[in-house]
């Protein structure tokens, strides 16, 4: 079985008088992409940012890759950071520089990489994402949203990281163009043996990539398992999400997905974990 | 070559090793990602592309991890393009197959030309006829909202100009205070002592109302509030345009103008009177306290000489200043807040402009009552 890659144990959280999670138990395990789902306000972003250390949990502890995110010290936890990239909902390039610029600027924060070097691995990213160099002096305000989504994509993925997080990856694109980012996301995984934490909502996506599906509801974490396994749980919340017509839909597509191409970079799953 | 005498696994790894044939391979192993490279790539990228020329295969099955910048390093030394014979896993393969980058050369930034300073120098001055343009249709717009307004005076953003009202006016008064303060007992001090030299120790009274009533309150107070509220303006709309919260109100049929602009100028034009009237006594309050200090002269008699010393035209004239610069500040601000452009370098941009150029045109505009008004209010 795979190694853990993010370990979140006995998480709580709470906004003044709300609590937000209620004691969350979670297991990221190399090479698969986990999902997390939820009703809007169940905290599945404010999951998201605190395992990515932009917010600190009330109570319990996050670990990833074996070190915890708020008992390392400084210089570790910056090791810790380019060793991730994230994919903000927005994009979140920076306005004031150029796409080039955007993905060059984590690179050349190494000060080890030759500027000649990183002209080509800003290109062969780029490429990677499906934008052309053609593309590459202009600012991001003259980007259409897909391609500042890739675009980030592609800044996300510059140091090369092994843990990819994904804040709603397809949130404001249209069928088509979600179609194709979906994909470009899974040739990506399998190509470089990404771990990956998406949030999202959208079922398409959920069942193109998810390997698992990690259910936040009512503060509580209440199904965590591969998308065919979860969408047997009576639960009310997850009975409305997939018991739809678009919902079953997206069930048969992922389970038929895991049977024709099953995720290469990962040893083997728990079928099943106690919530 | 072996880059460091350490033989984890956890490293790049690189031999040539001849084949039965006599061949040269070269082999390839252990782990090619950034984060094993990084602290080699100084050196490494000239070792691998001089053993590359020795090199006729390559086999790079021994890799357990490739990915782009390992690719990248590697097809580099190739001389940036596929060698013929490779031996490699598949989904490495898959990822030299993708390196076909166009030639980076085609992004070196334009070198200079002759012509660029002409240019620029063009560039600009068809900006400022822009910037201008942009500010009379920005007035002529105002000017019929007023029209209009006038007509239908039940339509007038009462609570915006309220609110505008407060943030420009009565919270500027705290620091218009301070700086009134200090400048009034500064310039009394000065002027003390050249004055005791003469032994015009009384005139003190008219030096003082005549700068700080005609000149010095007005200015002071106008550059205060271009500094504090114009940056402020242009800078909520700016965030706007970012936000697109200014399309928002286009599409729903709301003029910028009228609920945006008119506001803050009409809260100025009457904040800013009222402000130079406060930093005007705050600042003879100062020059007072300094003059007594100084000089020895009574609090009672430096009120009661005012009137005489300094006549009221002076009064109007300082008021009817900050009428004007209210309302220059309050449209430069917002000239330059429409016009920003929704990223952060223009806001940043924007902003610097504004409050340069609402300061900028507060001392021209002084300059022009200067000369306008020369003869009124003086005491001969």
């Amino acid at each position: 079985m795979s190694e853990p890659v993010i370990e979140v144990r006995n998480l709580w959280t709470r906004f003044g008088r709300q609590i937000v999670h209620r004691d969350i138990n979670l297991t990221v395990y190399r090479g698969e992409i986990l999902a997390l789902v939820g009703g809007s306000g169940s905290g599945k972003t404010t999951l998201l940012r605190q395992m990515l250390g932009l917010e600190r949990p009330g109570r319990g502890e996050v670990c990833v890759f074996g070190k915890s995110l708020h008992k390392s010290d400084p210089d570790e936890l910056l090791k810790l950071r380019r060793r991730s990239g994230v994919l903000f909902q927005e994009g979140a390039l920076f306005s004031a520089l150029t796409v080039f610029d955007n993905i060059a600027l984590p690179m050349r924060e190494l000060r080890t990489l030759e500027e000649d070097f990183i002209r080509d691995l800003v290109l062969f990213k780029l490429q990677s994402v499906g934008i052309e160099a053609k593309h590459a002096s202009k600012m991001p305000a003259e980007l259409s949203g897909g391609m500042v989504k890739r675009v980030a994509l592609a800044r996300a993925l510059a140091l090369e990281p092994e843990l990819l997080f994904l804040d709603e990856p397809t949130a404001g694109l249209d069928p088509d163009r979600s179609e194709s980012f979906v994909q470009l996301l899974r040739g990506l995984h399998r190509e470089l043996c990404l771990t990956v934490v998406m949030v999202t909502h959208d079922l398409d996506t959920l069942a193109a990539l998810a390997d698992r599906v990690a259910v936040l509801c009512e503060q509580k974490l209440i199904a965590v398992g591969p998308v065919r396994e979860v969408a047997q749980n009576a639960h009310q919340f997850i009975c409305n999400f997939f018991q739809g017509e678009r919902g079953r839909r997206a069930v048969e597509a992922a389970v038929k997905r895991e049977q024709e191409q099953p995720n290469a970079c990962v040893a083997g799953l728990p079928e099943k974990q106690g919530v | 070559m072996q880059p460091a005498a350490d033989d984890s696994p956890d490293l790049p790894e690189f031999q040539l090793v001849a084949d039965s044939q006599g061949h040269a391979w070269a082999k390839l192993s252990g782990v090619w990602n950034l984060r094993a490279l990084e602290p080699l790539l100084p050196g490494l990228e000239g070792t691998l592309s001089q053993r590359a020329k020795e090199a006729s295969g390559w086999d790079l099955t021994g890799i357990t991890a490739l990915d782009h910048a390992g690719a990248l390093l590697i097809w580099r030394a190739w001389g940036r393009r596929m060698v013929e014979l490779l031996k490699a896993r598949p989904e490495h393969t898959a990822l030299f197959s993708q390196l076909e980058l166009p030639d980076p050369t085609s992004l070196q930034p334009r070198r200079w030309r002759v012509g660029d300073p002409v240019r620029a120098l063009g560039i600009g001055a068809l900006s400022f006829i822009e910037h201008l343009q942009g500010f009379v249709v920005l007035l002529g717009q105002v000017a019929l909202d007023v029209l209009r307004l006038a007509r239908r005076p039940e339509g007038a953003p009462w609570k915006e100009i309220s609110a505008n009202l407060y943030r420009t006016g009565a919270q500027a008064l705290g620091i218009t205070a301070l700086v009134g303060f200090l400048v009034g007992v500064v310039l009394s001090y000065l002027t003390a002592q050249q004055l005791r030299a003469f032994g015009a120790d009384l005139y003190i009274v008219n030096l003082l109302g005549v700068a700080v009533i005609r000149e010095l309150g007005p200015v002071l107070a106008a550059i205060l509030v271009a500094g504090r509220s114009g940056s402020a303006m242009t800078a909520q709309i700016g965030v706007m345009r970012v936000t697109e919260e200014l399309d928002a109100l286009s599409v729903l049929g709301i003029p910028h103008t009228l609920r945006l602009v008119l506001p803050k100028m009409i809260a100025l034009a009457i904040a800013m009177p009222l402000l130079i009237l406060w930093t005007n006594a705050i600042a003879l309050i100062g020059g007072m306290v300094s003059a007594q200090a100084q000089l020895g002269i009574d609090y009672r008699y430096f009120i009661m000489s005012l009137p005489a010393a300094v006549p009221i035209a002076n009064l109007w004239l300082g008021l009817a200043k900050g009428f004007v610069f209210g309302i220059f500040i309050a449209l430069v601000a917002c000239h330059f807040g429409l016009r920003i452009k929704p990223n952060t370098e223009s806001l940043g941009q924007g902003t610097t402009s504004s409050v340069v150029t609402a300061t900028t045109l507060v001392i021209l505009i002084d300059a022009i009552f200067a000369v306008m008004f020369s003869d009124m209010g003086s005491f001969v």
